[in-house]
């Protein structure tokens, strides 16, 4: 399957509850999914698949709905409308079992300021039933993948916006997930932080086989090989390898591309690229 | 490495994975309570201070006739003890209930949410941690009670340990349910004003219902149906190696109805369900 081909939009996914074998599946299956708050509409019938070991970026203003959608596919909101599927597991019908796949970085920090950088990361494991000599050693693992190894024993509270970000996407891996979320995860770090940041996840990307779901608002964090989903307004504006969006929308790069498929303008400070 | 050598994931959870994920939640509460010094104190300093100043200021004003489980007089400070050792508790289960909050609006509690564990049993582990540290708290209270002459019988410290597993069980389950209807931290100073406080003086902790139905008759059924009443009913039997059956049944149902209240509220697709995002996020 082409990372094109996984591209198949929402109207044509298919049936991930109707494969026989989970390997088969894409990682992430986004099926006609609807959600409203009241009356307010953050999502309207959306759907997209990440192909497995495939970099995505979700590019969209804020307010585009990308949380809402990380929420929906983490399940800390419950699905009002469409499926949702992880490896073919659907998030609604199978939560462990999807949940199990996932790795995730929120938006908003999610670490336990008073803990060590180890204990944060044993908490993880504790939550995914992984023992404590056998999280031990994972936490050494990927604590020294993420350059954060001479860290184990500080305060999270001691670390810097970069250190801690990077500290959420070792306890993201922890788990050893196969689908891996980033919300926004440079938001707030200075340039060389994000670009650390960005060039270790792209690495878990080709070196591991990691699929990555990268929700951004910035241009130059896409990369030209990268698939591409544009969602604004709670709609899918376009998906694809980056090259055919821009050429689709009309654009001379995906900063005017983003621009003729939104009819707005960069986000203030937004890089281009 | 591809995809395809990435291990394939297993359905169910083995009861040890279950076991690893109580032990780690429990771990991770203790820990933070033990970071939070000032918390331990002031959850002992609180009933102490009643237990201390004000117990010994009405213990003449406020004679008290026998009563179960009681076999002959008693000081004041003996008789509202239980009902110090459920504030103990009342307040810890709020405490708990808070950080909840706080771990919501912070982000933290995505972490316990997105485990792939099930949801219920996540709720009830932490549940199970929040009265854990509770019970360290009521022992420590009751050691330096003990100093005071406040000395039950030594096989009620351990009759009393079911009893106030379930009343902290209850209890903390009802701050779940609170703060599941909390969207923002500073809604709850509203939580102390219109519940903890009615809980506590409209119950049995201070002053054993037969005198508050001498002087009003209303106040005294808004006592008996107070669950707190039974819970402070049930700690003060216990204390003395008895039952209290009705208590026991009432305290037993709340924690029932409170966490199967609080886990539906927490379910996603139930009650976090009418809940926006995050502030900063869509």
């Amino acid at each position: 399957m082409t990372a094109i081909d996984a591209f198949s939009g929402g109207q044509n996914t298919p049936d991930i509850s109707s494969r026989p074998e989970a390997a088969e599946a894409p990682a992430l299956s986004i099926d006609g999914v609807s959600h409203s708050y009241g009356v307010r509409q953050a999502l309207i019938d959306i759907g997209f698949t990440v192909a497995p070991g495939s970099f995505t970026a979700l590019l969209g203003l804020n307010g585009a709905g990308k949380s809402t959608l990380f929420s929906l596919i983490t399940r800390l909101f419950g699905i009002q409308r469409g499926h949702i599927g992880i490896f073919g597991h659907d998030v609604a019908q199978a939560p462990g079992e999807a949940l199990r796949l996932l790795g995730v970085v929120f938006q908003p920090r999610t670490l336990d300021l008073d803990l060590s950088v180890m204990q944060n990361l044993l908490y993880h494991a504790a939550l995914h039933g992984i023992a404590r000599r056998d999280a031990r050693e994972r936490s050494r693992e990927v604590l020294a993948r993420l350059g954060l190894a001479d860290r184990a024993g500080s305060k999270v509270r001691d670390l810097s916006g970069g250190q801690m970000r990077r500290l959420e996407i070792a306890r993201a891996l922890l788990h050893r997930p196969r689908l891996l979320l980033l919300d926004e995860a440079t938001v707030g770090l200075d340039v060389k932080a994000r670009a650390d940041i960005l060039n270790h996840v792209r690495q878990l990307v080709t070196e591991q086989g990691i699929s990555v779901l990268w929700a951004t608002h910035l241009f130059d964090e896409i990369g030209s090989d990268d698939d591409l989903v544009v969602l604004h307004q709670g709609q899918v504006l376009a998906q694809g390898k980056v090259a055919r969006v821009i050429a689709d929308a009309g654009g001379s790069d995906i900063n005017t591309a983003f621009m003729r498929l939104t009819g707005s303008t960069a986000p203030s400070g937004s890089p281009t690229s | 490495m591809t995809s395809a050598a990435i291990s394939p994931v297993r359905s169910g959870f083995s009861f040890a994975e279950y076991l690893i994920c109580l032990n780690g939640i429990v771990w991770r509460e203790a820990l933070r309570f033990l970071h939070q010094r000032e918390r331990f104190i002031s959850a002992l300093v609180r009933p102490l201070v009643w237990l201390f100043i004000f117990a010994a200021g009405f213990r003449q004003v406020l004679g008290l006739s026998i009563i179960p489980p009681y076999e002959t007089y008693i000081l004041y400070e003996v008789y509202i003890a239980p009902g110090l050792m459920a504030m103990i508790q009342l307040f810890n289960g709020m405490q708990s209930s808070l950080s909840m909050v706080y771990d919501r609006e912070m982000g933290n509690m995505r972490t316990l949410l997105v485990s792939p564990l099930p949801r219920w049993f996540l709720l009830s582990c932490k549940l199970l941690a929040g009265t854990a540290v509770s019970l360290l708290q009521v022992y420590a209270f009751l050691l330096i009670a003990w100093f005071w002459d406040i000395a039950p019988p030594p096989a009620g410290y351990l009759t009393v340990l079911p009893a106030l597993v379930l009343s902290g069980l209850m209890l903390g389950a009802l701050g779940m349910l609170i703060s599941s209807g909390i969207k923002q931290l500073e809604n709850f100073a509203g939580v102390m004003n219109f519940v903890i406080f009615p809980m506590f003086f409209a119950s049995s902790a201070l002053y054993p219902l037969w005198r508050i139905l001498e002087s009003s008759p209303m106040l005294y059924y808004v006592c008996l149906f107070n669950p707190f009443t039974h819970a402070v009913e049930l700690i003060r039997f216990a204390l003395y190696g008895q039952v209290n059956w009705t208590s026991l049944a009432i305290v037993g149902g709340c924690t029932i109805a409170f966490m199967v209240g609080a886990i539906y509220a927490y379910d996603p697709s139930r009650g976090l369900i009418r809940r926006g995002p995050a502030g900063g996020e869509t």
